[in-house]
């Protein structure tokens, strides 16, 4: 459904100077920088798959959604979206996505949503059948029933989101492309969001591929994660095997009865220990969680234990380290 | 063309609830118009030869400059446009399945169409019913009037076909403040809108004859005064229509060039 070849993007940025001097100077010579913002990504993405698209601010995941919606064009490289050139065949190919962008509004601001529908409505060329059954659905699953008639400027963030989503999807697109859709919302709009995209993709087998830097949305929705870092590709695949790649480094905290005695684990390294608490790391290439915690509850009466992977933050970094960029 | 009717129905929408704006413009188009007439009736008292246009030609011009201000002044804008350009919110109009020319070209249309529409009946009522000699007059004949009605709606459409290259300017300044000020002070100046064209001197009415901002404001006015006559009438709505042409299509032009390289301000 999506393929994505060799993808570049570069952007001249005017280098701005300190000082007034200099500032005066740029006036009649500017000098350029190039940012290279993506450099040969490359994958493909199957029908009714939901894919996490993820990577640190910076990394060009953006550069790549704005790339894949027909926005913006690409230096290099091929990108067939249901056999269409998305910059190319922009008026044709839109037809047929939905794009949410987290920061940005598509609502008009001074009438209620339901005015912005009817115009997204009339631009997409919605059958008023279907926009009927759409808008009820939507409505039902989103939540919107009191909000539909309210300024868009009275709207919480929360409710804005909602009905974001729910106008990009008016059209019955086929492919969603979600940048940062849970940003800046509370836990439960963030909730009844991910509840949301599980449902279309089940029930209309639509293709997601959302951005976030909320690695609990990845978690809820996608099976597949591609991460980038700095305009490069560098995973490609299941979340689970990301973390049994990168992902071997555990925390244990233990939490337990006054102890006085240091406790001995062989195969885990000791972060930090007082008396009633411990902080262990554990390479689980090397040990097995179950024996260290055996272990623990041999030497001392464990109140509390938990165990905690790698925040998916810190793996990107070792990936950085790992490749040098 | 049904997105363009919406677009039109929303933004009337949107004109209708500042209607405390609209009030206020009424009272202060109604207040400039008087002025202006009792400045060129002081100038007319005490002017040596014939003007070039009668006082009474000049004073329903400026009324139907006032009534029509939405339809002639270049620096009524759309900030909202604005800040799709220089926020980055452009990403949303650009994942449309349509045109961005006849979009805006529709939206901006409709903005002044809802303004106009609001304020130009209140203003013409008013300027019918006061004392002469500041009442506005009916057009000489119904050729005039005719004239003068497809000569208004043509200059919209160039009016909006100007405007149009200063959103287009934007993508490449990212200010709009600068291109505003730019094309509102030389393109009313050559509308007519400070000082009415037949009063300019000669070789200054050559130059706005070769553009086209004279098209939209001055000579819709002047046919329906009859200054200017039904032949000569014919012949600057054939200019029109030339040039909303040649202005649409640099403009389609222009833009798609800009799109090309546009780059969506802010992540």
């Amino acid at each position: 459904m999506i393929k994505v070849e060799g993808l570049g993007k570069s952007f001249k940025v005017a280098k701005r100077t300190e000082g007034l001097r200099q500032s005066v100077r740029s006036l009649f010579h500017r000098e350029y920088t190039t940012v290279q913002a993506l450099k040969d990504i490359s994958f493909s993405i199957e029908p009714g798959e939901i894919v996490g698209y993820i990577g640190p601010n910076g990394a060009g995941k953006s550069t790549t959604i704005k790339i894949m919606s027909g926005i913006l064009v690409p230096d290099q490289g091929s990108c067939s979206i249901m056999g269409y050139t998305p910059w190319k065949e922009r008026v044709a190919y839109v037809k047929n996505i939905g794009v949410v962008f987290g920061q940005r509004s598509q609502l008009w601001w001074d009438v209620p949503v339901i005015d912005s529908f009817e115009l997204l409505r009339d631009i997409y060329k919605v059958a008023p059948q279907d926009y009927k059954q759409n808008v009820e659905l939507l409505v039902e699953t989103l939540h919107l029933q009191d909000i539909l008639y309210s300024p868009v400027r009275q709207l919480s963030l929360g409710q804005r989101m909602r009905c974001e989503i729910a106008a990009s999807l008016i059209h019955s697109p086929q492919i969603l492309f979600l940048d940062e859709p849970t940003i800046g919302l509370d836990a439960v709009s963030k909730l009844a969001v991910r509840q949301f995209i599980k449902t279309i993709n089940k029930e209309k087998g639509i293709t997601v591929i959302l951005t976030t830097h909320d690695m609990n949305d990845i978690e809820a929705l996608a099976n597949r994660v591609i991460l980038i870092g700095r305009g490069s590709l560098l995973f490609d695949g299941n979340l689970n095997e990301l973390r049994s790649k990168f992902g071997t480094q555990k925390t244990i905290v233990a939490d337990y009865q006054q102890n006085v005695n240091p406790i001995q684990i062989p195969n885990a390294s000791i972060v930090s220990w007082t008396p009633e608490r411990a902080i262990l790391n554990v390479d689980t290439n090397k040990a097995v969680i179950s024996e260290v915690i055996t272990q623990l509850s041999d030497q001392l009466e464990l109140i509390d234990v938990s165990i905690e992977g790698k925040p998916i933050e810190e793996i990107v970094l070792q990936l950085y380290k790992e490749y040098q960029i | 063309m049904k997105t363009y009717y919406s677009v039109l129905r929303l933004r009337l929408k949107i004109g209708l609830q500042y209607r405390t704006a609209a009030w206020a413009g009424i009272a202060t188009q109604f207040f400039f118009g008087i002025i202006q007439i009792m400045v060129f009736e002081a100038f007319y008292q005490h002017s040596a030869h014939t003007p070039p246009i009668s006082l009474k030609e000049l004073i329903t011009y400026l009324w139907l400059q006032q009534a029509f201000l939405a339809f002639i002044m270049l620096w009524f804008r759309d900030n909202e446009l604005f800040n799709l350009i220089t926020s980055g919110n452009i990403a949303y109009e650009l994942c449309r399945p349509a045109g961005i020319y006849g979009y805006w070209f529709a939206r901006l249309l409709s903005q002044r169409l809802s303004s106009a529409f609001l304020r130009c009946f209140p203003i013409l009522l008013i300027a019918f019913c006061i004392p002469e000699p500041h009442r506005m007059t009916l057009p000489p004949s119904w050729t005039s009037f005719v004239l003068f009605l497809s000569a208004l709606v043509l200059g919209l459409l160039v009016l909006v076909a100007i405007s149009m290259f200063i959103y287009i300017s934007v993508f490449v300044t990212m200010s709009p403040a600068g291109s505003t000020l730019i094309f509102a002070v030389v393109g009313e100046f050559f509308s007519g809108i400070i000082i009415p064209i037949p009063l300019m001197p000669e070789w200054l009415q050559k130059v706005t004859g070769w553009l086209p901002f004279h098209l939209t404001a001055d000579f819709p006015f002047r046919v329906y005064s009859g200054h200017i006559p039904p032949p000569e009438a014919a012949m600057g709505v054939l200019a029109q229509i030339i040039w909303l042409v040649l202005l649409v299509g640099t403009g389609m032009f222009a833009l798609k060039k800009v799109l090309r390289r546009v780059v969506v301000q802010g992540g």
